[in-house]
């Protein structure tokens, strides 16, 4: 070791003092520095402008997450698939056969999938979101990556697992013979509003989650109870009139609502939707600010 | 010429809590009680002015580093050197954006490309290939600057033949190999690297070395942490030293590491109190209380042993429960680098022991396989769940010239810092060679 390290210095040596050697020119000092550290809070523009130079990164540790999610799984990505669809099936029987949930005039399975499949995406991404930052700690403390990145990539990852659970719908339409509305144009942005959604809950979980490590067993938890408060098994004129103001504060509700009227060419619920559409600004406007907070201590205390 | 890194006055503060993380009930406990305390706080300031200190029993703050000043200038390779803890670390997480200091600042004029650590974000389940690129992604290459590199990063690792298999069946030499091809082949205008030089074997390493003095000749500007002093004088074209959080000294390498060699290795007395050590680890719980060296049982080494002889490693704890201790001991020459490492944990002799709240562990080693020269011991306690008390440098000793060899001679200092007992005989295959001493005796009158 020692003397490859000696021959290697007078490798080096040599070379600086070999006529006719000059170092490379360093590359041109800019007249304004790349970036500044300093103890100060950085603005929201530089942060913006981090996000958009590492955009490369984002990709890769989306196709990270989609590579390494189904490896060493015998069914793979049909799993995406199996997961809102075994539940359909299992609500069918008890919620619709059963108990005779109704499902305003439209076949109950179709009913609860259309349900099911924005809220699976929904609930995976808020989860793998939570976990992100703690489940990725290397490239915290290792290497410096715009952190928003981490929980945004597995939000964006759960989206791939929604297309794909997403042709198991269209097959059911046409097996029902659902017909397509001019209405289902709207499905683009319920799906924007939905992962705009999961990223503002899924961020803030994963910037608390570093702190308290109890958001890891409070949240699966918190997202059961939260599907009960959803109108997914039922539909929102199930609950009684008096309730049901309290049912449209959840910003899923129009959403969802929102997905089955884009379906079904029922009436689209914009109250619903716009309720939703505030919620969702308000909830990712809150805890884009406090991740943002909460990162400057991520590497001192993940 | 203008600097290409200019650091002023920086400093970080760390709070070392009993507890580091606070529950979320303790917090919310904490946010009902906070007005309330506001209010008194008010209260008693008007009344007698006085200021009430609130952190005073939360913990104690540590300043990592304090009032670090320094510019480098491009094309400079520049080595840090400090003892362990002295915040070497803390400089190049705050330089690389990883963490964010509590005062003061830097200007950074180029793209910096961190590797404090070999392998960043690799992932067990991708395969080699898969990895390059997202390794590379995170240490800050572009796609296409991957794309370009892709074949020498792959030969360079020497891995051709593995590259569509998952990592997490690579050997761990080809592991760390695959993972320091991408960290050589980033070219960013700045590169911060710490210790990353000691993987893999002598060959890959010399390679390694060779690629570092590569980046030298490019004129890229280096930071370069290594407690490795023959590294750092050998690729180094300035150096810093740090102590405590301060910038102690800047200059020359050779000047510099002869200055942190001479400081603060004196060799202890042959025991030490621990309770309060400086090379104690952030974090670490204070468990370790005092340390002696000795040669036989209960005397005292007066900081010398001698070469061949028993040594004792003594190490009183105290923990505040019942511990089924766990002693490690790394000893390293004065240059930094490990020579030999024992530890219960390989031997787990100690696994069946009954806990005990307090205690004294003893190490013996029957015959101390080391040559003359100063050593420094690092401590571990632990059990069997991890490590819990950590300090570097935890003392040192000398030891002393022995006639080990029985013909008081004894190899030079330059063959290394171990001793090895040997024993030498001779196969003579020459039977059935007939000419054999006359051939001899031919040679002799030659």
């Amino acid at each position: 070791m020692l003397n490859a390290i000696a021959e290697s210095r007078s490798e080096v040596e040599a070379s600086r003092s070999a006529p006719g050697f000059a170092p490379e020119a360093p590359a041109e000092i800019p007249d304004v520095p790349l970036f500044t550290i300093t103890a100060r809070r950085r603005t929201m523009g530089s942060d913006l402008g981090d996000l958009w130079t590492h955009r490369e990164l984002f990709y890769f540790l989306t196709w990270r997450d989609v590579k390494v999610r189904y490896k060493q799984t015998v069914l793979g990505a049909l799993w995406a698939i199996l997961q809102p669809f075994l539940t359909m099936v299992v609500f069918t029987l008890f919620f619709g056969r059963l108990a005779r949930i109704p499902s305003n005039g439209v076949p109950y399975p179709i009913f609860a999938y259309a349900g099911l499949l924005p809220w699976t995406f929904f609930s995976n991404a808020v989860t793998s979101a939570g976990n992100s930052v703690v489940g990725n700690a290397s490239l915290i403390t290792k290497v410096y990556v715009p952190r928003m990145i981490i929980p945004g990539s597995a939000v964006a990852a759960a989206l791939l697992d929604f297309a794909i659970a997403g042709l198991i719908l269209i097959a059911m339409m046409v097996y029902y013979g659902v017909a397509i509305s001019a209405q289902a144009a709207m499905l683009a942005p319920l799906t924007v509003l939905l992962a705009v959604l999961a990223f503002g809950v899924g961020t803030f979980m994963a910037g608390l989650n570093v702190k308290y490590r109890d958001v890891r067993h409070a949240l699966p938890f918190v997202i059961q109870l939260w599907m009960f408060a959803t109108p997914i098994i039922y539909p929102s004129n199930f609950v009684p009139a008096k309730w049901r103001w309290l049912l449209v504060l959840n910003p899923l509700t129009g959403i969802i609502e929102g997905f089955r009227g884009a379906l079904f060419g029922l009436d689209f619920q914009w109250f619903g939707f716009a309720v939703a559409a505030c919620a969702a600004g308000g909830i990712l406007t809150y805890s884009v600010h406090s991740f943002r907070r909460m990162e400057r201590e991520f590497a001192d205390i993940v | 010429m203008r600097p290409i890194i200019r650091v002023s006055n920086l400093g970080k503060l760390y709070r070392i809590e009993t507890r580091v993380r606070r529950t979320l009930r303790e917090s919310i406990v904490d946010s009902l009680v906070a007005p309330v305390r506001y209010i008194g706080g008010c209260i008693n300031r008007l009344t007698d002015g006085a200021v009430t200190n609130r952190s005073a029993g939360a913990g104690a703050h540590v300043w990592a580093l304090k009032g670090v000043t320094f510019d480098v200038m491009p094309g400079e390779i520049l080595g840090i050197v400090g003892r362990n803890g002295a915040g070497k670390s803390t400089l190049l997480k705050i330089l690389s954006r990883v963490t964010e200091p509590t005062e003061g600042g830097a200007e950074i004029y180029g793209r910096v490309g961190s590797l404090l650590e070999v392998g960043t974000g690799f992932h067990g389940e991708l395969s080699g290939r898969e990895n390059i690129y997202l390794n590379g992604a995170i240490l800050g290459m572009k796609r296409t600057e991957i794309e370009e590199k892709f074949d020498e990063i792959v030969a360079f690792a020497e891995i051709e033949e593995f590259l569509d298999t998952p990592v997490k069946r690579y050997s761990s030499g080809m592991y760390v190999r695959l993972a320091f091809a991408v960290a050589a082949h980033l070219e960013p205008e700045i590169l911060v690297a710490d210790e990353v030089l000691a993987v893999g074997d002598v060959a890959f390493q010399k390679k390694c070395l060779g690629k570092m003095s590569d980046i030298a000749r490019q004129g890229r500007t280096v930071l370069f942490v290594s407690h490795n002093m023959a590294s750092i004088e050998s690729l180094c074209s300035s150096c810093l030293m740090i102590d405590s959080g301060r910038l102690v000294a800047q200059g020359k390498p050779s000047d510099i590491v002869s200055c942190y060699m001479a400081s603060g290795f004196r060799v202890n007395s042959g025991e030490r109190s621990l309770s309060e050590h400086p090379g104690r680890r952030p974090g670490s719980i204070t468990a370790m209380t005092h340390v002696q060296l000795s040669s036989e049982e209960g005397s005292s080494l007066q900081g010398s042993s001698r070469m061949g002889a028993p040594l004792e490693i003594r190490v009183r704890y105290n923990a505040q429960r019942p511990l089924r201790p766990v002693l490690g001991v790394t000893v390293r020459s004065l240059r930094g680098v490990p020579v030999f490492c024992v530890s219960d944990r390989f031997c787990g002799q100690l696994a069946f022991c009954e806990p005990a709240v307090r205690g004294t562990v003893i190490c013996r080693i029957e015959k101390l396989p080391l040559m003359p020269g100063t050593y420094v011991a690092d401590l571990w306690l632990g059990d069997a769940g991890g490590d819990l008390d950590i300090i570097f440098d935890a003392i040192s000793f000398e030891v002393l010239p022995a006639d080990v060899t029985g013909t008081g001679k004894l190899p030079p200092q330059e063959c290394g810092p171990v001793f090895c007992d040997a024993t030498w005989r001779l196969i003579d295959e020459s039977e059935g060679i007939a000419s054999h001493d006359s051939r001899f005796d031919d040679n002799s009158s030659l």
